[in-house]
């Protein structure tokens, strides 16, 4: 659409970022092949190019990282904290100083707008180490009594919406802990986890504390029944967080597990509409609505409904979708052909169950994956588009009378991640939150993180909390 | 003393504690129990999955009455709970004493502890929250609060052999936060708990907060480990192979489960990890807008 | 779309209709608002697209000077520039209007000698607006009467904040009604909220309503005389405004963030909040207008540079 005001194209340069044609595991310190020789490829999923091969772990891989992280792990739990936090300290810096580069490189991987990357994922993950790393050598004031123990090895598996955030919420209070870790990256964004092996190598960590496997799910498996993993971390999918919960139990592994969620965002008819609005387009089109507590069902007082409907149509409008790399890009690409499929066979669904589906005019790029952003209105809670968790640009509009009924709805679901409120009227939000069943209750924002706040899920968004003091827990005998 | 003068006892049918009402298995089934010389004692309920479908419905409606409650509130309805057993307390001493073999000495020693372990969670409910709870120093303008919430309906597998005490100690941190129970109480020694019921219905504890259930823990078990309505499981009293079975179960809707672990003592200082079990953190933002140089804020 | 304003004609009969109007508007979330603007700052506007934003900036420039000393000649050099901004190039748009004091205007008028460049007269006893209402409709009589385009009024802050919201309105028709000349054209009036006393979002979009309830045919956030002027967040809000009044009324009505927008870089921002808010109806110098005067010279030197590929510096532009 031509417009008075085209903005021309601003390309943040690729040149930052060298990525070499083929990467290794990272295993004790050295990048070596899979013991059985393969590789497999990641792609931009924005152009479908491949940017790299790298090593597919096997079984005897992950044997051979926790083997490594074991032997680690007696030197780095009895380091003093107060060294173990200079460590974290040293990686927190060092992603600050290559913020740029990792935040190309990510957005390469994933699909993710640079916007993002740039001003969302690199500074929480900087961040989120630096926090840790304040914690390393004042674990006794913790509130988990005197000296808390490490559990040891950490098998940490990781999605690819926020690859290098992903890692950092692993990683971080693993280190500050006193434990080591063997982390699988996701299959399709594998290269973040590998550049970090080389900031780990920059920061001098000692071999064996941090062991990176790319791989496939199978690999994951194994690492989360491997038996002498002391503690499991998962974040992804509630069908695979129940599996590792199946596998694990009758053991004497620590779990954390955080997974799906259709969260729900409340607004009232006295809510601060324009705000709202963003918090809306913010809350589900944030990283395309690849985001576990993204804000996937709105809920909207009837009495605002064809207001707040309208404004959303009109925002949606102006959004920008197209090259991730263009800082003016507020839309990326989808991050796997296989998830693109699941998103337009749910959206497909909602269509084909009668609810109202509307896209903004918006032109798709013919190369890699890509999802127009939706919004489905007529919906009622017996939809598919608003029970199952779509992790897709798709917002669906439900309504409701009264504080009761939003709640009611709100809660109406095998999830409890997040949930947004809005409202003018304070008494009302602290109701509201009070009565909702979900870990994270944004009230007029959404979408929002740091590392000293805990997150996590009620019901069957999982269990355990990630950042702030109660993310210690996780990674401590207690 | 001729033998038309003495007295004869009038025996208690022990029923099971389900929603405030003490109900039989609807099951009709009842078990032979003896103390531990095998002499009987009485006959209680074997429940049924039903019962244990009853007691869930019951946890159930009362979580939100319960969980909604002043910290307060029922900090002094757990205190009122050990006023009640304080005065019961020669009953629970010779039903403890005949459960576990006890000499009355030491039967007395565990119901005292078990009261003052009632005392000990009674101030814990308007503290814990201060203790896991609080405001989070974000980086960005917002008024950032986490604060833990009751799982929901815990399903508790009371200690085996520690049939008071170890109960006690498994079902006040539990109701202490909020959460209501379905309890499976100890199989061999079910009658302390089945009277404990008679306690907390005249302690002004609500109706299905607390569900005693008497039978098999690997009958009702499976069915309480794999109920979609249930949040937790508390498996103190599973032996391995059970816990496993039932850890399995609940990951089908990925309930919370504490495994159990070897107590050498239940008397001993019980921390507070029995209640952050059960206790899901929420954390809610809030915008606080700026009053600084910019001038123009909220 | 219904274009008049009879679906509000009952907000205005009495104090009371108007206050419960004005506090049923949507609040507005501060760090919401501040966030939505930092993040349109964030865009990128390069090449073709940054050339095209700086002539659009340099045309709708009101260029100012509201000095107690300012004179005939700063006054003639300041219209010079309006209507030749570069020297170097005549390619370069002129700017949209030139502002003054209402004694100035005749000056100004005569200096601009028919260019395409409106004369715009502050009035109403600039900036404080403390003074009667009689005193205020002669100035703004005065400056039409000298030639004045545009009448760039104040509200009555102390009015608005004591509440009589009624009193700030009736005040804005009265102006309106002076700008009336005796052909029975008109000035087009800039209604100034001085949202730096305002001091809250929740209140500048309240004088944002009365304002285009009483037939501002501009909206504007200051008189560049406090501490906080034009700021990407309240122009954003009173762009929302415009926008939701043209939505129920189908008047369109400009908006001015004046005061404090001193690069190109702001410049920009400012309007990519028009694009992105309002759209291309308000890209223009009859919907849209920067109060400014250092603000040209900079954005002739990023024209030069973009012409040129060189960077220029003070000494290759113009200082009146």
């Amino acid at each position: 659409m031509a417009s008075l005001f085209e903005y021309a194209p601003a390309p943040e340069s690729r040149s930052v970022v060298d990525i070499a044609p083929s990467y290794g595991l990272f295993i004790d310190g050295e990048f070596t092949d899979a013991a059985d020789g393969k590789v497999f490829k990641t792609v931009s999923p924005s152009s479908e190019e491949v940017l790299s091969e790298v090593a597919q772990a096997g079984a005897a891989d992950v044997d051979r990282a926790v083997k490594a992280a074991r032997k680690a792990f007696e030197k780095w739990s009895a380091l003093p904290g107060s060294e173990r936090a200079k460590y974290l300290f040293r990686i927190a810096r060092i992603i600050q100083e290559r913020s740029r580069e990792l935040a190309v490189l990510e957005t390469l991987d994933n699909g993710k707008p640079i916007k993002e990357t740039r001003d969302a994922d690199l500074p929480l993950v900087a961040a989120h180490f630096f926090y840790y790393a304040g914690w390393a050598d004042k674990l006794d004031h913790a509130g988990y009594g005197a000296n808390p123990r490490p559990l040891g090895v950490a098998g940490q598996v990781i999605p690819w919406n926020f690859p290098l955030l992903m890692l950092a919420w692993k990683i971080a209070p693993a280190l500050a802990t006193g434990n080591t870790v063997v982390l699988k990256p996701a299959e399709t964004t594998p290269l973040s986890a590998l550049f970090f092996a080389d900031i780990c190598r920059q920061a001098g960590l000692p071999k064996g504390v941090v062991n990176i496997l790319t791989g496939y799910g199978d690999a994951g498996a194994a690492l989360v029944e491997h038996p002498d993993v002391n503690k499991v971390a998962f974040t992804g999918s509630t069908a695979v967080g129940k599996a590792i919960a199946r596998s694990i139990a009758g053991t004497d592994k620590k779990v954390t597990l955080e997974l799906g969620g259709k969260g729900a965002n409340i607004v009232f008819d006295d809510a601060p509409i324009d705000q709202a609005v963003e918090g809306i387009v913010n809350g589900i089109f944030f990283n395309q609505g690849q985001v576990c507590c993204a804000g996937s069902r709105l809920l909207v007082q009837e009495s605002i409904h064809d207001e707040l409907l309208d404004s959303l149509k009109r925002r949606l409008s102006t959004l920008r979708l197209g090259d991730p790399l263009d800082k003016n890009t507020d839309i990326g690409a989808i991050n796997s052909a296989e998830q693109l499929a699941r998103i337009t066979a749910l959206a497909d669904t909602g269509e084909a169950e009668g609810a109202e589906r509307w896209s903004p005019a918006c032109e798709l790029p013919s190369a890699g994956y890509w999802f127009a952003p939706t919004l489905f209105s007529n919906v009622t809670q017996a939809h598919t588009v608003a029970r199952d968790e779509i992790f897709g640009p798709v917002l669906s509009v439900l309504t409701f009378r009264t504080p009761d009924e939003a709640v009611a709805k709100a809660n109406n679901s095998q999830y409890g991640l997040s949930a947004g409120i809005w409202t003018e009227k304070g008494s009302r939000i602290l109701a509201v939150a009070n009565q909702l069943r979900a870990g994270v209750v944004w009230a007029n924002t959404f979408n929002k993180f740091d590392p000293t706040s805990p997150f996590g899920g009620y019901k069957e968004s999982g269990f355990g909390r990630e950042g702030g003091r109660h993310g210690l827990e996780a990674y401590l005998d207690v | 003393m001729s033998e038309s003068s003495v007295r004869l006892n009038v025996f208690k049918t022990y029923k099971l504690y389900v929603g405030g009402k003490f109900p039989r298995s609807e099951s009709g089934r009842v078990y032979e129990v003896s103390d531990s010389k095998g002499k009987w004692l009485a006959n209680a309920p074997l429940s049924s999955r039903k019962d244990a479908r009853d007691a869930v419905v019951a946890a159930r409606k009362a979580f939100g009455g319960w969980s909604g409650a002043t910290a307060y509130n029922r900090g002094q309805i757990l205190y009122r709970i050990a006023e009640m057993l304080e005065g019961r307390r020669e009953q629970f001493v010779r039903e403890v004493g005949e459960a576990e073999g006890l000499s009355k000495s030491k039967a007395a020693a565990v119901v005292d502890a078990a009261i003052d372990r009632w005392v000990w969670y009674a101030g814990w409910t308007d503290k814990i929250g201060q203790l896991v709870g609080g405001a989070n120093p974000v980086a960005g303008p917002f008024f950032n609060l986490s604060t833990p919430e009751p799982t929901g309906v815990v399903t508790v597998v009371a200690p085996q052999d520690s049939s008071f005490l170890g109960l006690v100690c498994v079902i006040a941190p539990v109701i202490a936060t909020g959460n209501t129970a379905v309890v499976i109480a100890s199989e061999k020694s079910p009658l302390p708990a089945l009277s404990l019921g008679e306690v907390l219905a005249t302690s002004d504890l609500p109706g299905g907060v607390v569900n005693i259930l008497s039978g098999k823990a690997d009958e009702m078990g499976p069915h309480l480990a794999s109920h979609q309505d249930v949040n937790a499981i508390d498996l103190a009293g599973a032996g391995p192979v059970l816990a496993k079975e039932l850890e399995i179960a609940a990951a089908d809707n990925l309930k919370r489960v504490l495994r159990p672990q070897p107590v050498d003592d239940w008397n001993a200082d019980p921390g507070t990890s029995r209640m952050t079990a059960f206790l899901e953190t929420k954390t809610v933002w809030h915008p606080t807008g700026s009053l600084g140089a910019g001038g123009s804020s909220y | 779309m219904p274009t008049t304003l009879t679906a509000f004609a009952d907000v205005t009969t009495s104090d009371s209709a108007l206050r419960r109007f004005l506090h049923g508007l949507p609040g507005v979330d501060a760090v919401g608002l501040e966030a939505r603007a930092a993040s349109l700052g964030t865009r990128s506007i390069k090449t073709t697209a940054k050339a095209y934003a700086i002539d659009l900036a340099i045309s709708m420039i009101d260029l100012t000077t509201l000095e107690g000393a300012d004179t005939p000649g700063k006054v003639r050099a300041l219209s010079a520039k309006a209507v030749n901004p570069d020297p170097t190039d005549r390619t370069t748009p002129m700017t949209a209007a030139v502002c003054v004091y209402p004694d100035m205007v005749a000056t100004a008028k005569a200096a601009l000698n028919g260019a395409d460049v409106k004369v715009a007269s502050v009035a109403t006893a600039f900036p404080a607006g403390r003074a009667a209402l009689p005193v205020k409709l002669a100035d703004t009589r005065d400056a039409v009467a000298a030639g004045a385009d545009e009448i760039d009024m104040v509200i009555d802050r102390g009015a608005f904040l004591a509440g009589r919201y009624l009193e700030t309105y009736e005040l804005i028709k009265a102006v309106k009604e002076a700008c009336v000349r005796p052909d029975g054209s008109a000035a087009r009036l800039k209604v100034i909220f001085e949202t730096g006393e305002l001091s809250t979002y929740d209140n500048i979009r309240r004088a944002s309503w009365i304002g285009m309830l009483a037939g501002a045919d501009f909206i504007k956030t200051s008189t560049g005389k406090v501490g906080v002027n034009a700021t990407p967040a309240n122009t954003l809000l009173m762009l929302e405004a415009v926008r939701d009044f043209k939505a129920q009324t189908g008047i369109q009505i400009g908006v001015k963030p004046a005061g404090g927008i001193r690069t190109t870089k702001d410049a920009i921002k400012f309007l990519v909040l028009v694009n992105e808010t309002v759209g291309e109806d308000w890209l223009s110098n009859t919907w849209f207008r920067f109060g400014a005067s250092s603000l040209l010279n900079d954005l002739l030197m990023q024209r030069q540079k973009l012409s040129t590929g060189r960077y220029s510096g003070p000494d290759y532009v113009t200082v009146d």
